[in-house]
């Protein structure tokens, strides 16, 4: 049962065959049984999920029932639930119990999802392996000796080792995309302004954008129809009828036109990771697709331009935890600026005050036309490049990650090296444009590789069509890691 | 290339007590960021508007009237330090 997609699960569920509470049961006797491995939950609250999930019985027997009512999900520990922990995968919010519910929480509550707990991240959203939270590193359950990718690695590894059915993330320079890649499950990043912000701990709000994990693309558009949509709360939503991301899904794929940019398929990609998305390429090819070449001229500068607007903005996000209000305190202090310089030192770690000393200087006086602005400019290159692409194509396709899942402590040492993995994902948050990443593979030591499909502004459901297109012929996304399938 | 007196002047900028021994540590660390942050400085980008957000739209506006309700009492239950529904910190005026 717990192989089920979020369809399957809900025919159960409308067919009697199964209810809410046990299917929710099954999957807390699944992360009680083989999260201690993994790391990958922080919170789980089995009382608060079973009450949910009778709350979802009584609402399916009444007939009142959503596509999600009864399904069991976890969020990343940066959504605010209200009554809550929510760590943000930071020492800094350790204790924080939220007062309040994030939009997406709140949408979610009203589907009549089960939320079981919430995930573990990289602290602050910052990092591509999950190894920079407080609550340690989460494991890849294809090999727990490697990361997951992250910042949403415990999203990710939650879905792979099937302890939840769906999942949601964030992703602020590819922080979905990756992981699903690094852990073989299927995961999207809508367009900016598509999910709510409201309630989402902020890292970098120009970038920042919730999505969701899921077994299959059908899942995600099934997730999509439940998070996506207006909320006044945040200045950046985009005021749009709501949409069906299922709508498409049947469509076949005959006439789609594929770019592909010649600058993801360079040396900077591993052989492995090459040959399944070339194959994926060419299964879309036999389902008819087109494929035609195009080119993001400024890609190599994506990297360099995001290490200079995500730290700039965190900078003056993460400038709200002064031990004041909420958050970490230090024990001992001299006065009140000494309670602010060790608060935060104790309570931030060490990539989180990397990022906010990068930040704090680009945007120091004498340094801002040459950083921030300069970076601004060059993001509007980048942004034509894909405008500039999208003539020539409906969907770009290309890796989501430069390499498998490498292990855990490889690249710690070197924050460029890490910043590196996100080579392929970042260029589309600069832009704002929605990305998704699905199975297409398996390359080194048997470890997954991802698809990754780029979409222009608010066509999730044409990604999302050719992803399904895709799943309907490929098995790699009903894959489950060994030791995972029982 | 940052020197380390001005690694020890953005963090105090930011608010971040940095002691002296992780100084030249970091110092290397933030140079290596700032050697892949470099390779966008020499872009010609005369007569680019800058791009400030991924999608531009005009901010809204709302009625002017109270939409929140008082949640002083729930909001401060998450503060270290209340009292009488006053955040409290260190005296700052002798």
């Amino acid at each position: 049962m717990f192989e089920l997609t979020l369809s399957g699960l809900a025919s159960l569920l409308r067919d009697r065959k199964a209810s809410s509470e046990e299917i929710t049961r099954l999957f807390l006797g699944r992360i009680a049984r083989l999260d201690p491995a993994l790391n990958a939950f922080i919170t789980v609250d089995e009382e608060k999920a079973l009450a949910a999930a009778r709350a979802a019985d009584a609402r399916i027997a009444r007939g009142g029932a959503d596509a999600l009512t009864g399904i069991p999900i976890a969020h990343k520990d940066l959504f605010c639930a209200k009554g809550w922990k929510t760590t943000c995968g930071s020492r800094m919010l350790a204790d924080f119990v939220s007062p309040y519910d994030a939009d997406v929480v709140e949408r979610f509550d009203r589907a009549g999802a089960v939320l079981v707990g919430k995930t573990n991240m990289d602290e602050f959203a910052m990092g591509s392996s999950n190894e920079s939270s407080f609550f340690g590193p989460v494991r890849n359950p294809w090999d727990r000796a490697r990361v997951p990718g992250g910042s949403s690695g415990g999203s990710a590894a939650a879905v792979a080792a099937r302890l939840v059915p769906a999942a949601t993330g964030t992703d602020t320079g590819g922080s979905i995309r990756q992981p699903a890649s690094l852990t073989g499950t299927s995961g999207i990043r809508p367009t900016y302004g598509a999910v709510s912000r409201y309630g989402m701990v902020a890292f970098a709000s120009s970038l920042d954008q919730g999505g969701a994990f899921g077994k299959s693309a059908e899942d995600l558009a099934l997730m999509l129809n439940v998070m996506a949509g207006f909320d006044a709360r945040d200045s950046t939503s985009v005021e749009r009828p709501p949409e069906d991301y299922a709508r498409d899904l049947a469509r076949p794929l005959a006439g789609l036109r594929v770019g592909l940019p010649k600058e993801y398929f360079t040396a900077d990609l591993a052989p492995d990771v090459a040959a399944g998305v070339q194959a994926a390429i060419d299964e879309l090819k036999r389902q008819g697709a087109g494929v035609v070449e195009v080119s993001l001229p400024n890609q190599h500068l994506a990297v360099p331009v995001y290490y200079v607007i995500a730290p700039a903005e965190a900078s003056s996000n993460l400038s709200r935890f002064d031990g004041v209000r909420y958050g970490y305190r230090a024990p001992d202090y001299a006065d009140l600026n000494d309670m602010y310089r060790k608060s935060r030192a104790q309570g931030f770690g060490d990539e989180v005050k990397r990022r906010i000393l990068v930040g704090t200087y680009v945007l120091s006086h004498g340094y801002y036309d040459a950083y921030y602005l300069q970076a601004q400019k060059v993001r509007r290159l980048i942004a034509r490049d894909f405008a500039e692409a999208f003539g020539a194509c409906d969907v770009i396709a290309g890796p989501a990650a430069p390499t498998v899942a490498f292990p855990i402590g490889e690249k710690t040492s070197d924050p460029v090296q890490m910043y590196l993995e996100d080579l392929y994902t970042i260029s589309v948050n600069l832009a704002g444009l929605p990305g998704l990443s699905v199975p297409c593979g398996f390359g080194a030591g048997g470890l997954p590789v991802g698809l990754q499909l780029i979409g222009n502004y608010f066509d999730e459901a044409r990604m999302l069509n050719v992803a399904h297109q895709y799943q309907l012929a490929t098995d790699w996304h009903r894959r489950t890691p060994p030791g995972y399938g029982s | 290339m940052l020197s380390a007196e001005e690694v020890r002047r953005i963090a105090e900028l930011a608010r971040i007590e940095l002691p002296e021994a992780g100084v030249a540590a970091l110092q290397q660390q933030l140079n290596g960021i700032f050697g892949l942050i470099e390779q966008m400085s020499a872009v010609d980008t005369a007569g680019v508007e800058p791009m400030a957000h991924a999608v531009e739209f005009p901010q809204r506006l709302r009625e002017d009237r109270v939409t929140e309700p008082d949640r002083r009492a729930e909001f401060q239950r998450v503060a270290p330090q209340v009292e009488d529904g006053l955040y409290l910190v260190p005296k700052v005026i002798e």
